[in-house]
């Protein structure tokens, strides 16, 4: 473990100096750009949590980023700012409670039917918001003006100021990592990974596996919320595609693509995706067919993603 | 009042209309499952392959009864082709692997049926022999098609019972459920059974994509939504139960119609509430045998 | 089972797939476009559907826009065109990052577009958030020239209220006295219904039931025995595109042509009579176009569409054309300076459209006061009956503007 932890510590700090200087570079639409990349590491890292170090495969793991979107979107007001530190806090509380709720009824399932449960509640959100006239239906919602950081009347930036909001960003991601690598350092992790492994034995061994589960299920879906207030914050748009399968589908693929278990993995997918999808799709308006055919051969051919190949090159040399 | 009850007779008719096709689709998938242990999200796209391909056909053939005939034939071999090319390498493989290959899968089909077949929307024409309406109230009729397509769905129902509880074929499929290794060491060469298993779910698919052509229409995008109706199908019937995937399909369509009818605001979440409470009952389904 | 099983070739095989993915992507910084030259060109981006449900509607526009200009020379105001299209594939969730790519990234000097409602709010958004001249050549949502109207926000369409207004008006003269409204559960769907049911109302009527599915689904069966069973006197229906060809021979097969009419705003049965066949004939519905308008202006121009395009001309080449006429118009009058905001806009407020549907001006919320016309279905076209309601105008509810 330790051989990898250099690496990852190398690989983090160098991410991160990179990504803090890339401000001083790029111009708005990049910046937009990268911000969305960040927001979905955020996203991929805490479907990681579940998928790499609990063995729960969530396929509805959209559902608790919908959730934060809508938050924001419900905590302002028509023409005017809500309060970022009033905002973000609520939104991950009504993540974590869906997270609960949802959990509490889910987690008894396993296996295959685990998956396609967490796929039929989110879908079942999916279905709620658009025919829901009060949550704006299937057109979406608007979010006119971007949350406010003013502090007892002293407001040290402005969220519509792209470097900014990019910042925050950038923090909100340092942030999660943090607490998800302490999570994976704790008993806590350890337990969720013993449980993973094989779950009667740790039940055996006195675990209230149950309440494992429930707990990371809960971790997971807030960050996943602050996630999704974020991408709303971002483009002040918000519609039932927040909950969709397809979203689900393709944070799970930079879970797996990225290489699970390790989130810096995650992080590597959500870049490599984004950015293939990005440049691909201006070259070619079916760029989903190469992008479908690298998803197969990575399969065939990468067991462990591409973090995987780091891990396994230093536990080589290490 | 009598005409109400009368509506009311034609809804049901109407939800065991969309039960039985759904049947189509959900019964290959289930068997996939449950014979060999894979999650196939491109399910979905077996039936948009078959709705293509007669579309296609058809317009070529100007006939969609000869269209289907020639269609049947390509969609098992399809299906051979994509089990020897891609499937049987995720047998052993996580879960995880087999939903991320085939999610792959259904971008690969998605993105060919465009540059193929282009993104409008297309409609297909109804066979002149059935392209009447039979007055059922004084001012409903309903289309004569639609209960063509409900008597083939139960003819392959009935089929497929007798295939899996009759023949020897079946047979082995039931004895591969529950034990492959003691199948294998009984001399039955277990890959091609389940080669056969495959082609057979994608078949079905492909021919439900078929026959609904002409009332659903042609349009990208529709293998997404008839793909997670047909899970939550299989997961209410129980992994790998045909009987259950019958009446999870009866269930599901009766309450898509009644929903869509007396709550319109909550319409499309019926089916995942009724999901919710299956399975808070039987977790592993109606019939399901295997804690997955 | 694994298919490569050397662990050294397959660390090769993925170290050359992220070289390229990182080579691909580091390709995407290096800029693509830069400026050469002196008098730049005016940079109009049409964002369009020009795939899907309604790639057809979005290539008559993108082409009747173009045959306006090149009518009168191809400038506008003098300076030549770069045309920038995006496909906006008729979906709202990405509306905002598209409309985004032509504003922040191409940095068009008009955001022309677009057909669905639900991308047309996202366009407006961003062209509120980013003072962009917007010029909507269809999608009618209300909200554009009501409550999010704009001095930079132009529509040469319709607004969903005024041919629902105008069909409500003639079914309540015409007697009927039960209604049933069907659509499209999303923005126009709803708008365009409940402006039905305002109108109707009005004239003594009443609306018993309002059927709504998901956008863009088109198994009615449930829906069609339901209003079998409400039995009203007249059933409103928008659907548009390969919905509108399904609906309206769904509602024939089901028996129901037979002894409740089916009527609706004209894009029921615009451009899609060839699908619809029999069962279509007969079907009443009001827009602010029809077949066999006699005006010279409509003569010519179809004249015109036909020979450039080889296509009949339809409501939304129309709309495209006169989204031409709007530009020409404005540009002409600031002699092609686009930073001239205010007399740019002024100028275009005042633009007095001869346009292939007749004349009209523009509202002051920037929508169409125009005529809206009864038509009647008769073989492959939809035949002008009468004038329904003469100059309409959206009531630009919440406005701020004048």
């Amino acid at each position: 473990m330790n051989a990898n932890s250099n690496l990852e510590r190398m690989l983090m700090i160098g991410g991160l100096i990179l990504l803090a200087i890339f401000p001083l570079l790029a111009g708005k639409f990049y910046l937009q750009l990268f911000a969305k990349i960040m927001i979905m590491a955020i996203f991929a890292m805490s479907l990681d949590l579940l998928v790499g170090f609990t063995g729960l495969v969530s396929f509805g793991h959209a559902a608790f980023y919908g959730v934060g979107a809508y938050a924001l979107w419900l905590a302002s007001p028509k023409y005017a700012a809500t309060s970022l530190y009033l905002s973000l806090p609520l939104a991950m509380a009504a993540s974590a409670v869906a997270a609960l709720v949802i959990g509490l009824l889910v987690l008894r399932s396993s296996g295959v039917y685990f998956i396609m449960v967490t796929l039929a509640f989110a879908q079942m959100f999916f279905y709620y918001v658009t025919g829901a006239k009060w949550l704006g239906g299937s057109d979406g919602v608007y979010i006119y003006v971007k949350p406010d950081a003013a502090l007892f009347g002293w407001t040290p930036f402005s969220l519509e100021n792209a470097a900014s909001f990019y910042y925050l960003v950038l923090l909100a991601l340092a942030a999660t990592y943090l607490v998800l690598r302490l999570l994976a350092g704790s008993l806590f992790g350890h337990a969720l990974r013993g449980i993973r492994g094989n779950e009667p034995r740790m039940r055996a061994l006195g675990f209230a596996t149950f309440g494992y589960k429930l707990a990371a299920f809960v971790v997971a879906g807030s960050l996943a919320g602050l996630a999704g207030y974020l991408d709303a914050a971002q483009y002040g748009f918000v519609t039932p595609d927040f909950f969709g399968w397809r979203l689900s589908g393709v944070v799970l693929m930079m879970v797996i693509l990225g290489g699970m278990g390790t989130l810096y993995g995650p992080v590597l997918g959500a870049f490599a995706l984004v950015l293939l999808q990005d440049s691909l799709s201006d070259a070619t308006r079916h760029w989903l067919l190469p992008m479908g055919i690298f998803i197969i051969l990575a399969v065939l051919l990468l067991p462990q993603g591409i973090g995987g190949l780091l891990r396994r090159r230093e536990a080589e040399d290490g | 009042m009598a005409d109400s009850f009368t509506f009311f007779l034609i809804q049901i008719l109407n939800g065991v209309q969309e039960g039985l096709l759904l049947f189509l689709v959900a019964s290959g998938l289930t068997l996939v499952f449950g014979i060999m242990g894979i999650i196939n999200l491109a399910h979905g796209s077996f039936y948009m392959l078959g709705a293509y391909l007669a579309f296609a056909l058809a317009a070529a053939t100007g006939n969609l009864l000869v269209a289907i005939m020639l269609a049947i034939p390509l969609a098992l071999a399809i299906g051979l082709a994509l089990e020897f090319l891609l499937f049987r390498h995720l047998y052993r493989r996580d879960h995880l692997y087999q939903v991320l290959l085939t999610y792959g899968l259904i971008l690969v089909f998605e993105e060919s049926r465009s540059l193929v077949f282009g993104d409008d929307v297309h409609g297909v024409a109804i066979p002149r022999f059935l392209d009447f309406s039979i007055p059922l109230t004084a001012n409903l009729s309903y289309p004569a098609y639609r209960l063509a397509m409900s008597a083939v769905c139960l003819l392959v129902a009935g089929a497929m019972w007798l295939l899996i509880a009759k023949t020897r074929l079946g047979m082995a499929i039931r004895a591969g459920a529950t034990n492959r290794e003691m199948v294998q060491s009984l001399g039955i060469d277990i890959a091609w059974v389940y080669r056969a298993v495959f082609a057979l779910g994608v078949a079905l698919a492909a021919f439900a994509g078929m026959i609904a052509a002409p009332v659903a229409s042609v349009f990208p995008g529709m293998g997404n939504q008839i793909l997670i109706i047909s899970f939550v199908v299989v997961v209410i019937g129980g992994i790998g139960s045909i009987k259950g995937a019958f009446l999870g399909s009866l269930l599901i369509g009766l309450a898509d119609t009644f929903g869509q009818v007396l709550v319109p605001q909550l319409a499309g979440m019926t089916v995942y509430v009724l999901m919710a409470a299956v399975l808070v009952w039987r977790p592993a389904g109606l019939f399901g045998s295997r804690a997955a | 089972m694994t298919i490569v099983n050397n662990k050294e070739s397959r660390r090769r095989v993925l170290k050359s797939m992220a070289a390229t993915a990182g080579a691909v992507a580091a390709a995407s910084f290096v800029p693509v476009r830069f400026a050469i030259g002196q008098q730049a060109k005016v940079k109009l981006g049409l964002m369009l559907p020009y795939t899907g449900t309604y790639a057809a509607l979005g290539k008559n526009i993108d082409d009747a826009l173009r045959l306006a200009i090149s009518e009168k020379g191809g400038k506008l105001g003098g300076r030549d065109i770069e045309y920038v299209t995006l496909d906006d594939e008729s979906e709202p969730a990405k509306g905002s990052e598209n409309a985004n790519k032509l504003v922040s990234r191409d940095k068009v000097d008009f955001l022309i577009g677009t057909v669905h409602s639900g991308v047309v709010m996202a366009m407006v958004k961003v062209a509120r958030d980013t003072d962009t001249m917007l010029i909507i050549p269809n999608g009618g949502v209300s909200a554009a020239t009501r409550e999010l109207c704009a001095p930079n926000i132009f529509r040469t369409s319709f607004s969903n209220w005024q041919p629902a207004y105008a069909m409500g008006k003639v079914a309540a003269d015409q007697g009927k006295k039960r209604a049933v409204v069907i659509s499209w559960d999303y923005a126009a769907g709803k708008e365009s219904t409940d402006a039905f049911t305002e109108s109707f109302t009005k004239g003594g009527g009443k609306t018993e039931k309002e059927l709504f599915l998901p956008f863009p689904g088109v198994e009615f069966q449930p829906l069609l025995t339901e209003i079998a069973s409400v039995k009203p006197d007249v059933v409103y229906a928008f659907f548009a595109g390969g919905g509108a060809v399904k609906f309206v021979k769904d509602y024939a097969a089901a028996g129901l042509k037979a002894s409740i009419p089916l009527v609706g705003p004209g894009f029921l049965t615009d451009g899609t009579l060839e699908g619809q066949g029999d069962a279509a004939q007969g079907m009443e519905t009001t827009l602010h176009y029809a077949d066999g308008l006699t005006f010279p202006k409509n003569l010519a121009f179809r004249a015109a569409f036909k020979k450039a395009t080889s296509r009949d001309a339809d409501v939304y080449a129309v709309q495209g054309y006169d989204t031409g006429t709007l530009l020409l118009s404005g540009l002409g009058a600031v002699k092609g300076d686009v930073k001239a905001r205010q007399a740019l806009v002024g100028a275009m407020e005042k633009t007095a459209f001869d346009s292939p549907r007749g004349k009209f001006t523009l509202s002051k919320a920037h929508n169409p006061v125009q005529d809206f016309y009864l038509r009647k279905v008769q073989g492959l076209e939809n035949r002008y009956v009468s004038i329904a309601i003469k100059a309409l105008a959206d009531p630009a509810t919440g406005c701020k503007m004048g």
